[in-house]
C-alpha cells in the first residue's frame, strides 16, 4: 500500500516561501534546523508545534517566534501528551462547540533525540497506541546537544560525548549502538515513519507530502549534523549529512503499510572512515593511534544492516 | 443528561466529584487511575461512554502525560477536569508547575493520600501541600457537599479574567472519598446560570489565532515579570473567591468563607484544622464545651491564595491556638503552622500561645484523648512543639507487630 501523492522531481518545485524566519539563537550549520525549514515548506504555516526541552526550545524565545503557526513549549518528556490534549480539544470544539473546521491545525511534536529516544519515549508510545493524529519530528543530533553534548540513546558506537569520554579503559567512548527508534515505532504499526536528511531535500519534501495525506501517528527522524557537538566547521554540514547517507550509516527509508522501503540506496557504499574522520567526536579513533578494531566494528554494524538489502 | 430539578442523593466523595464535573458540563477529561481517586475517573468514563456527558475522555499513560494533556487542552479552549492523588501528584508535579505558568484555567480534584516511603493508601496532606508553591489555587473540602460546591465555584474562580489559573479541590482519601453523605445536586439549568459554558478570555489555539505560548525567556528580568504576574493573579483571586462565594450562596443557599469558624465566639482554645478531620475536631469542641472548656475550631478552606488577614482576624483575640497539621515536613514540622504564625506575627492582639501539632499521618486517627491532650499542652509553657500525636500505646502496638515477625530489634 502506498499513498497516492504526486512526488516532486526538481528542487525548483519546492515551495519558495520561507516559513521559518531567520535570526533564532540556534547554531550556524544546524542540520536539524535546515531539515525543519524544508519540512515547513511542505507542511505550510498552519502547524501547531508542541516542543520538548532541547536545542529547538530556543527557536521561540520571548517575545519572538520564527513560525507563522503556533508553538507550545511543554517539558522534556511530554510533547506527545500535550499534542494529545490539543488534538482532543480541537476535536471537541469542532464537534461540540461549533468551531469551524477551518480553524483546525496540524499538531506536530518537535523534539530532539534526548527527549525522543529517552525520556519522552513512553508518553510517545502511548500516543501512538491511542492512534493520535499527529506528526512527530525528531531532530536527531545523537546526543544531548543543548546541555553541551552528553550521551543519549541515539549516540552511535565509538562517538565521544561529554558523559562517555574515550579513555584508555574505555577507548571507544560510546560503547552501545544507537537505539533503533524506527523499529520501535514500526512495532506500533503507525501509518507512516520516515528518516530524512537535510542534504536530501527532494526525498524529505516527498516524504512530508506523503505523510500529510495520511492520518494518525507519523514520525520523521531527521539526521541533524551538529557542528558544536560533533566537531566540524558549520559549512561542512551538508557534506557530513551527505556522507552519512553515502556510507550507509544513516539509511533513508520509510515505513508504510507494514513495509520498509529504502528511498536512497547508496550504489557503492563508501567506507565509514570517510564520515568518521571529519568529526572531532570520532578523532580518538584516529589519533594518537588508529583504532582499526573500533572502526571495523562500526563498519560491521553498517554492513550487517545493509546485508539483507544488497 | 441534565438534572431538571435539584435532588438529594447519597454519594461518596468520589461520586460527588464526578457529579461536580458533570454539572460543570466539562468538555474534556484526560485520566489516569490511582487509589483512592479511581472511582472519579471510572464514573466519568461511564458517563462519556454512555453519552450522559459530551466531549472526550482520554485514558492517558501517566499523571505527567495527563496534566500535560489537561493544560494543553485548556490552552486550546475547552473546559477540563481531572483527578489524581499522592504519588500521581508527585509524578505529574513537573507538569503541574509548568501548566500553572501557562495561565490556563481548569479544575482538578486531589484525593489526599500519604506519600511514600512507606507506600500506603491512607490519607494525609503531604501530597496536596507538595503543590502549594506552584501557583495552583487550593480549596479544601470537609464534606461531600463541599466537594461538589467547590468544583463549581472553582471553575468560576479559575476562569475569571483576573485569575486564569488552575484550581485544585482537595478531599481526604477514604475518610471522604469512600464515605457516603447526603449531597444536594443542583439542577443543571441553575448551574448553567452560575457557570455558563467556558468562554476563554485569553487567545486559545486555533488556526486564525497563531501564537507562541510558554516560550523560553532569557534573563531574570523576563522570568521575574511572568512570575510576578502569576503571583498577582493568585493574590487577586482571593477577592474573586469572595465574589464567587457570595454569588454561590445567594443562588444555592450555601455560603462559604475562606475559613469556617466553629463555636469560636468566646473560645479560649482553638484548633485549626482542614478537610474531613475537621468533623472530628468539631465533635471534640462540642465534647470539651460539655466539660466546661471553651474550645472552638477554625477550618481552613482556601489555602492558596493564603487568606492571611482572614486567618489572623479569626484567631486574634483567642488566647491559645493549636494548629493541627496532617502532614510532616521532616526536620521542620507542620506545614500550615508556619503560614499561620506568619499571618499573626504583626498583630498586637495575636494569641499568646501557638502550638504546632502533627497528627493523622497516613490515615492515623486523631482520637478524643488527643484533643484533650492538645488542650493540656496548650496550657504548658515549657513545651514548644511540635507536638506529634504518637502515644506510648501506639508504639506498643507497633512493637507487637514487629515481634510477630520476629523483628531482631525488638527489645533493643
Amino acid at each position: 500500500m502506498t499513498t497516492d501523492t504526486i512526488p516532486i522531481k526538481k528542487i525548483k518545485e519546492i515551495n519558495r516561501d520561507e516559513l521559518v524566519a531567520p535570526g533564532t539563537p540556534l547554531c550556524a550549520g544546524c542540520g536539524g534546523l535546515e531539515a525543519l525549514r524544508l519540512a515547513q515548506k511542505e507542511l505550510g504555516e498552519n502547524v501547531l508545534f508542541t516542543n520538548a526541552a532541547g536545542c529547538f526550545t530556543l527557536l521561540s524565545v520571548y517575545p519572538f517566534t520564527p513560525f507563522r503557526g503556533s508553538w507550545l513549549y511543554t517539558s522534556m518528556s511530554s510533547p506527545a501528551a500535550a499534542a494529545q490534549g490539543i488534538r482532543d480539544a480541537l476535536d471537541v470544539r469542532m464537534d461540540k462547540r461549533g468551531l469551524d473546521r477551518s480553524e483546525d491545525m496540524q499538531v506536530m511534536v518537535i523534539a530532539g533525540d534526548g527527549s525522543t529516544y529517552d525520556m519522552g519515549l513512553s508518553p510517545t508510545s502511548a500516543a501512538i497506541h491511542r492512534g493520535l493524529d499527529f506528526i512527530y519530528f525528531c531532530y536527531d543530533n545523537e546526543g544531548y546537544g543543548n546541555t553541551g553534548f552528553q550521551l543519549s540513546a541515539a549516540s552511535p558506537l565509538g562517538s565521544a560525548t561529554q558523559t562517555a569520554p574515550p579513555t584508555r579503559l574505555h577507548p571507544s567512548g560510546t560503547e552501545a549502538g544507537k537505539k533503533d527508534l524506527f523499529s520501535i515505532w514500526a512495532a506500533h504499526h503507525p501509518p507512516y515513519i520516515a528518516t530524512v536528511s537535510p542534504r536530501e531535500p527532494l526525498d524529505l519534501i516527498n516524504k512530508v507530502r506523503k505523510a500529510q495525506a495520511l492520518k494518525g501517528p507519523r514520525l520523521f527522524i531527521s539526521l541533524a549534523p551538529c557542528p558544536t557537538g560533533w566537531g566540524f566547521d558549520p559549512r561542512q554540514m551538508h557534506l557530513i549529512a551527505k556522507l552519512a547517507v553515502d556510507t550507509g550509516i544513516f539509511p533513508l527509508k520509510e515505513y508504510e503499510g507494514g513495509t520498509v522501503v529504502h528511498t536512497r540506496v547508496p550504489r557503492k557504499r563508501q567506507p565509514v572512515e570517510t564520515y568518521l574522520e571529519l568529526q572531532k567526536r570520532f578523532r580518538h579513533l584516529f589519533v594518537p593511534e588508529k583504532r582499526e578494531d573500533i572502526i571495523a566494528a562500526i563498519q560491521k554494524s553498517v554492513d550487517d544492516y545493509w546485508g539483507p538489502y544488497e | 443528561m441534565n438534572l431538571h430539578r435539584s435532588q438529594m442523593k447519597m454519594l461518596t466523595g468520589n461520586k460527588t466529584a464526578a457529579w461536580g464535573a458533570r454539572l460543570a458540563d466539562v468538555d474534556y477529561v484526560p485520566a489516569f487511575p490511582i487509589t483512592p481517586q479511581t472511582e472519579i475517573v471510572e464514573t466519568l468514563a461511564k458517563w462519556f461512554a454512555g453519552g450522559e456527558m459530551k466531549g472526550k475522555f482520554t485514558n492517558m499513560d501517566s499523571e505527567h502525560s495527563m496534566f500535560a494533556a489537561a493544560g494543553a487542552a485548556a490552552a486550546t479552549g475547552v473546559r477540563v477536569f481531572t483527578a489524581s492523588s499522592s504519588q500521581g501528584i508527585l509524578y505529574g508535579l513537573e507538569m503541574l508547575s509548568t501548566i500553572a505558568g501557562w495561565r490556563v484555567p481548569w479544575v482538578m480534584v486531589n484525593v489526599s493520600r500519604a506519600l511514600a516511603t512507606p507506600i500506603t493508601l491512607e490519607p494525609d496532606h503531604n501530597d496536596v501541600f507538595a503543590t502549594r508553591d506552584l501557583g495552583i489555587l487550593q480549596l479544601h473540602a470537609e464534606t461531600c457537599q463541599e466537594v461538589l460546591d467547590f468544583i463549581l465555584m472553582g471553575y468560576r474562580v479559575a476562569e475569571d479574567p483576573r485569575v486564569c489559573l488552575p484550581v485544585l479541590v482537595n478531599m481526604d482519601g477514604f475518610y471522604l472519598s469512600f464515605t457516603r453523605e447526603p449531597v444536594i445536586l443542583p439542577d443543571s439549568e441553575q448551574v448553567r446560570v452560575f457557570l455558563p459554558p467556558f468562554k476563554p478570555v485569553q487567545p486559545v489555539f486555533q488556526a486564525s489565532c497563531p501564537q507562541a505560548r510558554a516560550s523560553a525567556v532569557l534573563g531574570g528580568t523576563n522570568y521575574a515579570y511572568f512570575k510576578i504576574q502569576h503571583h498577582l493573579a493568585a493574590a487577586h483571586s482571593e477577592r474573586v473567591f469572595d465574589e464567587v462565594a457570595r454569588e454561590f450562596g445567594a443562588r444555592f443557599g450555601r455560603a462559604y468563607g475562606k475559613v469556617e469558624s466553629y463555636r469560636m465566639e468566646d473560645a479560649d482554645y482553638v484548633f485549626v484544622m482542614s478537610n474531613s478531620f475537621a468533623t472530628k475536631g468539631k465533635a471534640a469542641v462540642d465534647r470539651l464545651r460539655g466539660q466546661g472548656i471553651r474550645a472552638g475550631l477554625l477550618k481552613l478552606i482556601l489555602f492558596r491564595p493564603f487568606p492571611a488577614s482572614t486567618v489572623a482576624d479569626a484567631l486574634c483575640g483567642h488566647r491559645r491556638v493549636a494548629i493541627i497539621d496532617q502532614n510532616l515536613a521532616p526536620g521542620a514540622g507542620g506545614i500550615t503552622f508556619n503560614e499561620i504564625a506568619t499571618a499573626l506575627y504583626a498583630r498586637p492582639d495575636r494569641p499568646e500561645r501557638l502550638l504546632s501539632v502533627v497528627g493523622g499521618l497516613g490515615g492515623m486517627d486523631i482520637r478524643d484523648g488527643d484533643f484533650a491532650a492538645i488542650i493540656d499542652y496548650l496550657d504548658r509553657r515549657d513545651f514548644n512543639g511540635p507536638l506529634i500525636l504518637f502515644r506510648p500505646e501506639d508504639l506498643e502496638k507497633f512493637r507487637t507487630l514487629q515481634a510477630i515477625a520476629g523483628h531482631p530489634l525488638v527489645g533493643v
